[in-house]
């Protein structure tokens, strides 16, 4: 009888779902019930004789737990749209199938990276606090100002579904452009998902700007808004480094909630405190969690977040589901539903 | 030569561009130069004999001021949309102008009330806070879960300028319903403002929900997301109370941005406690600003921000611009641009 090793509680539903096809017989489900992620020893232990793995981003996938794992090993599912921290190429070479969990997190994701942009360039953390500690006093006219969206030039680094959304969700605040910069080919659909159009009083329509393709260089120097949405992969590794960074206006609003690892953190604190950049908003950091000493966790006009991106009970729950869906496809030797090529 | 009071410093283009007109001879200018707003028994003193008063929400202009201004008092004119701390009618029986700021605020008010509900929503604050304290620790399936956007319904209450540019924005988060409430006979022309059309992949063109005129009971009962965006008056003051807030869903997320008089804030508390409803974001309180020591900043499910619904830079300069137009044109005894009727 094959054998699941599930490395993460799921949600509920998804948990009753896995125990109940144990309960029938249909597989042995090993599942790691303690809080924290499975330690590498124990992981590479219980992954030994696994027929399919349900695992997140802390578990990484290499070609030393492929080994571990066995030639019995047909199918990754990850609970996640990234898949970073799985050697796919290793996978494929085994004949093990990758499933990841895409458009089910897109809504929630967009909604959160939206979040961060708005509160970053708004100063709701710094404001928020005058309001506890005494802080909220004398009012001058320019007190607490932040950064206006209207008119602004938006740029999205990396334009696949959430880096879309997120540009939809923007195009209702006025903004005066919208950038992108990257190489995914199905990006002429996502342009049409993110342009918008609105009812002028006189009944006429016009249109939120139409996203233009721009050199990421010229994005970085043009854009207000430097919204990074891309997959980490070895070229987009640390991209946002000195350089990158000394590109932008120094009124610039950077954020991430992509991956951690796209950013040169050290090349981030330095462009905050120098005056490079304005303000930034992160989801994602290197490592995550991040120390809670952390120089970019000093800063009034840094923001940082713990990898909330896909947060709402309906999202995790539909991710959940979707990663099972892969997993029991993988099992059943059929072509997972949401598959990762090489 | 007549005599302007200006009871706060403004921007600096229109401090500028007053002074230059005093420095001209076109009339005399007494600003008020300290920080914190002027203390009543000096705006009484200091009004008598103006014939125009820029002022801001700190001001009450009421019976007594106009009384103390004398009839030589030809313009009000304040440096905001809202206009409930101004005695309207009383000017008018004296034949006093009064003017305000709408529709250059519109933008930035709208952004700040969406950031308000979408860090309200997503637990922002509070996820934040864990970052710094230590307790971004081992993660879970649902930690840090917060509200889906997708697919609510929002209840706009008040649809006026700023409600329609809300509902504008909340259109492209994929929203299922949108409500609204109030008497505003202007609220046609803002029903088309708060309806967009998407581009669907296959060039098909698709709507955003179009606004629903509702009962202000059903409305609450309906909506997840209740934003308060109406003007204080006498038909809406201490509008939420128990009553209201009794009818909202457990899972409701209330946003103001609007004025805090219409809240009633013990009720407010008492709804937050004992989970009648979920969260609240409020941009407005009474009074301002709010004690540090106020029972509602010791929730961690309600972000109070100190009013910043205006600040960017660029809405408040234009803002400021606008007063200074009114004034001009109330002194000179042409009809103010921006006029408020009884």
């Amino acid at each position: 009888m094959q054998r699941i090793l599930v490395t993460r509680q799921l949600t509920e539903p998804a948990m009753a779902l896995l125990r109940s096809g144990a309960a029938e017989g249909k597989y042995i489900l090993d599942e790691w019930a303690s809080s924290g992620p499975m330690p590498r020893p124990e992981l590479l232990r219980r992954a030994a004789g696994a027929s399919g793995l349900l695992i997140t981003l802390s578990d990484k996938i290499n070609g030393e737990l492929l080994d571990a794992a066995g030639p019995q090993l047909k199918v990754v599912s990850t609970v996640s749209v990234g898949y970073d921290h799985v050697g796919v190429h290793e996978c494929t070479a085994r004949g093990v199938q990758v499933g990841n969990t895409p458009d089910v997190l897109t809504d929630a994701t967009a909604d959160l990276t939206v979040s961060l942009l708005l509160s970053t360039a708004r100063l709701l953390p710094t404001a928020a606090a005058c309001v506890k500690n005494g802080r909220w006093g004398p009012w001058h006219i320019t007190w607490m100002c932040g950064a206006d969206i209207s008119g602004s030039t938006v740029g999205i680094v990396g334009l696949g579904r959430i880096g879309a959304a997120v540009a939809r969700r923007l195009a209702g605040f006025n903004i005066g452009k919208l950038l992108y910069s990257g190489r995914n080919p199905a990006a002429q659909a996502l342009v049409n998902h993110a342009t918008v159009r609105f009812v002028n009083d006189d009944g006429s329509i016009s249109s939120s700007p139409i996203p233009q393709h721009t050199p990421l260089e010229q994005l970085l120097r043009e854009s207000d808004f430097v919204i990074a949405t891309c997959a980490l992969t070895d070229d987009t590794k640390l991209m946002f480094n000195k350089e990158r960074f000394a590109l932008m206006k120094p009124t610039a609003t950077f954020v991430n909630s992509a991956r951690g690892g796209i950013v040169d953190q050290d090349a981030l604190y330095e462009a905050l405190t120098t005056g490079r950049i304005a303000r930034a908003g992160l989801d994602v950091t290197s490592p995550e969690p991040l120390s809670p000493q952390h120089p970019l966790l000093t800063l009034d006009n840094c923001l940082v977040l713990p990898h909330i991106g896909s947060a709402t009970f309906n999202t995790r729950n539909a991710m959940c589901m979707r990663a099972v869906q892969n997993l029991y496809a993988g099992i059943a030797g059929q072509a997972v539903p949401f598959g990762v090529q090489a």
